[in-house]
């Protein structure tokens, strides 16, 4: 058990990636070998994640260089600055792991039975899996080089599998807008990296972040980063792309790209707090974070309630709740420099915000497979033309009133819990930006409560009087996410205290992430 | 948590069973005699005929009618606003990175 914790960083991204170049071979011996194999697969990587978390709360942050004799040799002998590849995982990094990890299990669960109805399923799988490898790399990664190269294999993969269902004009349509946004944004973060290398000669985060002179340059790279980073988690007004690649993507690849986007909030949070950290002026970059934020909250919001399409309105609901961690963590963010507000309400704003992003996980990651699964039943997505589903789709009806209350913040429900973090800290710094979130989360319900009426309630129409419940695995696909979902709403304090706060104090601390690597040079 | 120490879940759920447990008490002492299929259990339309289910069914797009009514300055330049085009994607992402990089230069020379 020693060995495979000291090797699970690198195994967490190595057995996916092989996994993913085995299944179109398995797949032709057999497809439920196939399924069996990108099942036990992402169970595997589930348990590593979970073992690697065991030890990074008891014994801190996690090093693995490729490469060197010891795992954690960071420098080589004769050398200053550490050269090799470097994955550095700590709480932050391993927290969005286990979202990762979490919603890819379940979203390929309930992915299986859709794809019996569909060709392509071991390229399917590859895709998948390279998009598990992409946001698993891109959040244990400590170099800004492979950060880059994993945002790559996660755009790419992203976008072939947004136009999976290439039968439908849209689909290649959301999944081309996917790859270009997702180009422009590498591009510009790989610009954002010359710039660092031209200066500092450098890619290890934790070295660039001790050699950091903020001088102008590092500006105009911050500038760069923040906004492909932001672009890519569709942060208002560079959201527009979102609706029209979650609406089109396929089964349970929806919730998967939008975790993915939730690894690029990752990356602005470790640019902003661990790369820049206190050398910036974070009160500046915090008031843009939080900006952007009550602008994704707002526009998301009054734009979701005014979908008829059901998945355009879950996805224009999924950069509203982008905007709550932005404001969250841009509280955190511009009150770093300042020890009192921090200890004050910043750090209680930031586990707020962090706790909405597990939360949000969860719940929109579970209403987008119930849309989805409305979309499997009835062959539409149109909320116009639906009616009376609770009647034929009870366990997905359940799943959805679940889903809806929890993201509404009702409580008991966990995003009331989260919701209620961010308005109490929030209000201390700014009383407007929590009226203005308050305010959102009632349009919020509004918007649900339209979509159930619409989709779930009133008389049974006769053109859906022979639709059933879906099929088994993807009620099992469901059901996880809501238990976990009520697991997180009956224990918050134990979630927040055991795996949120020592995400936000990872963030906060830059040394400590610093020394891990260059061990106090 | 200190801020959620007033908070306890477990409380909430179990008032929403007792709440449950009551809305069941009352059900429970409803009428039971009823006749299913007759006109007891049709619905009842002034003594016109109910329309079909089809036209019963209030649609999404009737429903908040008077608030996207009321909020029609607001959402008339939102909904322009998103073209489905992807060059003025890219031209928003351009204009943010210009107004990001403006903004860290003048506070740095201020």
């Amino acid at each position: 058990m020693h060995t495979l914790v000291a090797h699970s960083a690198i195994l967490i991204i190595a057995i996916p990636l092989l996994a993913a170049f085995l299944t179109p071979l398995i797949s032709r011996v057999s497809k439920k070998a196939r399924d069996i194999l990108v099942i036990a697969t992402l169970v595997f990587v589930e348990f590593l994640v979970i073992i690697l978390a065991k030890d990074i709360y008891l014994n801190g942050i996690h090093i693995y260089t490729l490469g060197a004799s010891s795992p954690s040799l960071t420098i080589p002998e004769h050398y200053m600055v550490p050269v090799r590849i470097i994955l550095e995982v700590d709480a932050m990094s391993i927290f969005m792991g286990i979202i990762s990890a979490t919603v890819s299990l379940a979203a390929t669960i309930y992915s299986i039975s859709f794809m019996k109805e569909e060709t392509g399923g071991d390229r399917f799988y590859t895709l998948l899996l390279l998009l598990v490898v992409g946001m698993l790399g891109l959040e244990f990664t400590g170099d800004m080089f492979n950060m880059f190269v994993f945002l790559e294999i996660l755009s790419i993969s992203g976008a072939a599998l947004a136009a999976f269902r290439t039968r439908f004009a849209d689909a290649l349509e959301g999944g081309f807008k996917y790859i270009v946004i997702s180009a422009v944004g590498a591009l510009v973060i790989l610009f954002a990296i010359g710039i660092f290398y031209s200066q500092y000669n450098l890619l290890n985060i934790a070295a660039l972040a001790q050699a950091m002179q903020y001088t102008m340059l590092d500006k105009i790279a911050l500038a760069l980063l923040a906004m492909a980073f932001t672009m890519k988690l569709a942060g208002v007004p560079m959201h527009m792309w979102a609706p029209d690649t979650y609406s089109v993507a396929p089964a349970g690849t929806t919730p998967m790209i939008y975790i993915a986007s939730q690894a690029c909030l990752y990356g602005l949070f470790r640019t902003c707090f661990t790369l820049y950290g206190v050398t910036l002026n974070t009160a500046t970059i915090g008031w843009i974070v939080i900006i952007i934020g009550v602008l994704s909250m707002f526009v998301g919001v009054t734009m979701a309630v005014h979908q008829s399409d059901v998945k355009r309105l879950m996805a224009y609901h999924a950069i509203s709740q982008s905007g709550y961690m932005l404001l969250g963590v841009g509280v955190g963010l511009a009150v770093l420099g300042n020890p009192e507000a921090l200890a004050s309400y910043g750090r209680e704003a930031m586990s707020g915000g962090i706790f909405h992003i597990i939360n949000n996980a969860l719940y929109k990651g579970l209403l987008f497979l119930t849309a989805e699964a409305l979309f499997f039943r009835l062959g539409t997505r149109d909320l116009n033309k639906m009616g009376g589903m609770c009647r034929n789709m009870k366990y997905t009806s359940i799943f959805f009133i679940i889903g809806a209350l929890a993201i509404s913040g009702i409580p008991p429900f966990n995003g009331f819990t989260s919701k209620l973090m961010i308005y109490e800290s929030v209000y201390r710094f700014n009383p407007i930006l929590s009226v203005i979130a308050m305010l959102v989360s009632i349009i919020t319900l509004a918007s649900f409560t339209k979509a159930f009426q619409a989709a779930f309630t009133g008389p049974a129409l006769p053109q859906y009087k022979d639709v059933k419940e879906v099929p088994k695995p993807m009620l099992i696909g469901m059901g996880i996410l809501t238990i976990i979902i009520i697991f997180f709403s009956l224990f918050p304090g134990l979630i927040v205290n055991s795996i949120v706060n020592p995400a936000t104090d990872a963030l906060i601390n830059q040394a400590t992430y610093i020394n891990a690597v260059m061990g106090g040079l | 948590m200190a801020s959620l120490a007033f908070w306890n879940p477990i409380a909430c759920i179990i008032a929403f069973v007792v709440l449950v447990a009551i809305i069941y008490l009352f059900r429970s002492r409803g009428q039971k005699k009823y006749k299913k299929g007759t006109a007891q259990t049709q619905i009842f339309l002034s003594g016109e005929k109910p329309p079909d289910a089809e036209q019963r069914h209030i649609r999404a797009h009737n429903i908040y009618w008077g608030f996207f009514q009321a909020l029609k300055q607001y959402y008339d330049p939102t909904i322009k606003a998103h073209t489905g085009i992807i060059n003025d994607y890219i031209i928003w992402f351009i204009t943010l990175v210009a107004v990001t990089a403006v903004i860290l230069f003048i506070v740095w020379l201020t």
